[in-house]
């Protein structure tokens, strides 16, 4: 895995991701924050543990690839990408603002790190398998990891690519699905019930864990497990995570799909993060 | 739609002939009797092109071999992929394939790529620059089998994109010129296939293909017959009746629908006081037609008349290819027919 920062606890990555998240949340005033901090611990075992880059070359040929299909996650992404410093982190008072290459919804050609063009939905598992297809003929030993939601689960053409990345058995294709519950519409099991899960994805030709979300020793564990799996099949993790994760003023607010934060709440979350209240 | 499913045909009720033509194979050849043609100018120039030059991979959508991608895929087996009878998923791998460097050539159905691949080709492929060459066999009404196979609006779709190279190639010296060149272009593009055995009609012109370039196949000095496609075919034939006629019918062709070549289109059309004619194998709406109507308003050039030979705002019929060509006004009789009505009138 990367050479850096072994010093520097997973558990300290999340918060800081988390934190990273939140000051560029209190720029906008509101957003995709209860999914950043969701997310958080997700990001820090994918990129300080799982994930091989080299910060000063996000680029580099030998790099595993981190597609982000859930374009609005950007905010989350960007704070994952400043912790690694492949992003400068003075660049954060810019997010969503004009001129800024840390747009709301995550695009390739303005983000260093950011591997694809996300957004519209159901787009990042199918160039996932191009990208697995590509990496095979290379002869490359490289992962392509693509986080998704599991809204993107209602969206057919997610299904095309399982499909295809069980039939051409890609072993180096992982996939990650944040199942957060939450939708634009509301909880995600109602919007459309996607369950159960696990069970698809092994019908369609997956090896399938599914673990808490926010417990780093499980994602540990189960990015481990992923990597050095012996089937050759495609991988996925399913993520059962919380919204607001890490401040619990924050988790107690139902449909914060966008989250609407008042400016004295900013500074409060963050004190909430830094003092590690949540444990 | 203007029939009845409960009318049965006419010949059944009333003793009237019965109609000759059948609709055949979905794909229909459009080359006449005694026409030239070469077998497969796409596959056969893909598979050779792609001896030279190890970026080029073939992708198809359970459609390789209505799209001549089978030839391609015989002399290069490990270098082709089948995406199944998933558009979405052909166009998002194929983007991933390009992201990694290599130049994919994506084959199915115009209107499977436009109908229903649009968004997947427009955000994975297009608005990153990628370099992905999308082929698609009928195009415009070259089937008989109705609207689910007919891409009548394919032009109108992919106009709206941008970044996206539109090719709509005439005849198989056409494609097998523009393979190579569009394999050297970077970024993503858009190709009309004519498949199959496909007619020879250019190079008794000695056309060359140029990305970008319109091509004045034939001067005249009655009218100005703008077309692409197939259309160019249909065009040709039709001045060699009109000359017969005493009319002189000059023949434009415009194979690279976007980005359009508005100099040579307004320096021709600025000559003379020549009928101005578009003819496309595409519905008059949101075209090539319309594109020329356009360039021509905003340069201020008028000719003395301006027609579109096109395909109806319908949803068309079924039926034999030739019926239809005929119906709709494609075929070259018919052609001719509305060229000399509008320089009589």
């Amino acid at each position: 895995m990367n050479q850096m920062g072994h010093n520097i606890s997973l558990t300290e990555r999340a918060r800081r991701i988390r934190r990273y998240a939140l000051r560029m949340g209190e720029v906008q005033g509101q957003g995709y924050i209860a999914q950043a901090l969701g997310v958080a611990d997700v990001l820090a075992v994918s990129y300080f543990h799982a994930t091989n880059y080299q910060p000063n070359d996000p680029e580099w040929e030998g790099r595993d690839r981190f597609l982000l299909s859930i374009g609005h996650y950007a905010i989350a992404l960007y704070a994952a990408l400043i912790e690694a410093k492949i992003l400068p982190e003075d660049e954060l008072e810019t997010y969503g603002t004009d001129d800024s290459r840390l747009p709301m919804s995550g695009m390739a050609a303005y983000t260093p790190g950011m591997e694809i063009t996300g957004g519209s939905l159901g787009h990042g598992l199918g160039i996932g398998v191009g990208m697995a297809l590509a990496l095979k003929r290379k002869k490359s030993s490289s992962f392509v990891y693509n986080l998704f939601s599991d809204g993107e689960l209602n969206e057919g053409s997610t299904w095309e690519a399982a499909m295809s990345a069980g039939s051409y058995k890609l072993d180096n294709l992982i996939g990650i699905v944040d199942v957060n519950q939450m939708q634009a519409d509301g909880p995600s099991i109602g919007v459309l019930n996607f369950e159960p899960l696990g069970p698809k994805f092994e019908a369609f030709g997956w090896f399938v864990q599914r673990i808490d979300g926010n417990d780093i020793d499980a994602l540990v564990k189960a990015f481990d497990a992923a990597r050095n799996h012996d089937e050759a099949k495609p991988r996925i993790i399913i993520c059962d995570t919380k919204m607001a994760k890490g401040v619990p003023f924050l988790e107690a607010r139902d449909r914060n799909h966008f989250l609407r934060v008042e400016s004295h709440e900013w500074s409060e979350a963050i004190r909430v993060i830094d003092e590690g209240v949540e444990e | 739609m203007k029939r009845s499913k409960y009318i049965r045909p006419a010949h059944l009720e009333n003793g009237a002939d019965k109609p000759r033509l059948t609709t055949s194979a979905m794909i229909a050849s459009i080359a006449g009797p005694d026409q030239p043609t070469r077998p497969a100018p796409f596959g056969n120039t893909l598979a050779a092109l792609a001896q030279k030059d190890d970026r080029i991979v073939g992708m198809s959508a359970d459609l390789a071999k209505y799209t001549d991608l089978h030839v391609f895929r015989a002399a290069h087996p490990d270098r082709f992929y089948q995406m199944g009878m998933a558009e979405q998923l052909l166009m998002m791998s194929a983007a991933g394939m390009a992201r990694e460097g290599f130049q994919p050539w994506v084959t199915t159905y115009a209107v499977f790529a436009s109908r229903r691949a649009y968004d997947f080709i427009c955000l994975a492929i297009a608005e990153e620059m990628l370099d992905v060459k999308i082929v698609c066999a009928l195009p415009g009404l070259t089937t008989g089998y109705g609207p689910s196979h007919q891409a009548t609006e394919d032009l109108a779709m992919f106009r709206g994109m941008p970044n996206l190279t539109i090719i709509d190639p005439c005849d198989a010296s056409e494609i097998e010129q523009a393979v190579p060149v569009i394999a050297a272009h970077k970024g993503p593009v858009y190709m009309r296939l004519l498949r199959g055995n496909v007619p020879v009609v250019l190079e008794e012109y000695g056309y060359k293909f140029e990305l970008g370039k319109a091509k004045l196949v034939r001067d005249g000095r009655d009218t100005l017959i703008i077309s692409s496609g197939l259309m160019t075919m249909r065009a040709l034939e039709a001045a060699k009746q009109l000359e017969k006629d005493g009319v002189d019918a000059a023949v434009l062709h415009v194979p690279t629908i976007k980005p359009l070549d508005e100099e040579t289109i307004i320096a021709e059309c600025r000559k003379g006081g020549r009928l101005v004619v578009v003819a496309e194998n595409h519905t008059v709406i949101g075209g090539l037609g319309e594109a020329v109507a356009g360039v021509l308003m905003r340069a201020g050039v008028a000719p003395p008349a301006f027609r579109q030979i096109g395909l109806p705002d319908e949803f068309l019929e079924a039926g034999a290819l030739p019926t239809l060509h005929d119906q709709y006004g494609l075929s070259t009789i018919k052609v001719t027919e509305a060229i000399k009505n509008w320089l009589s009138t």
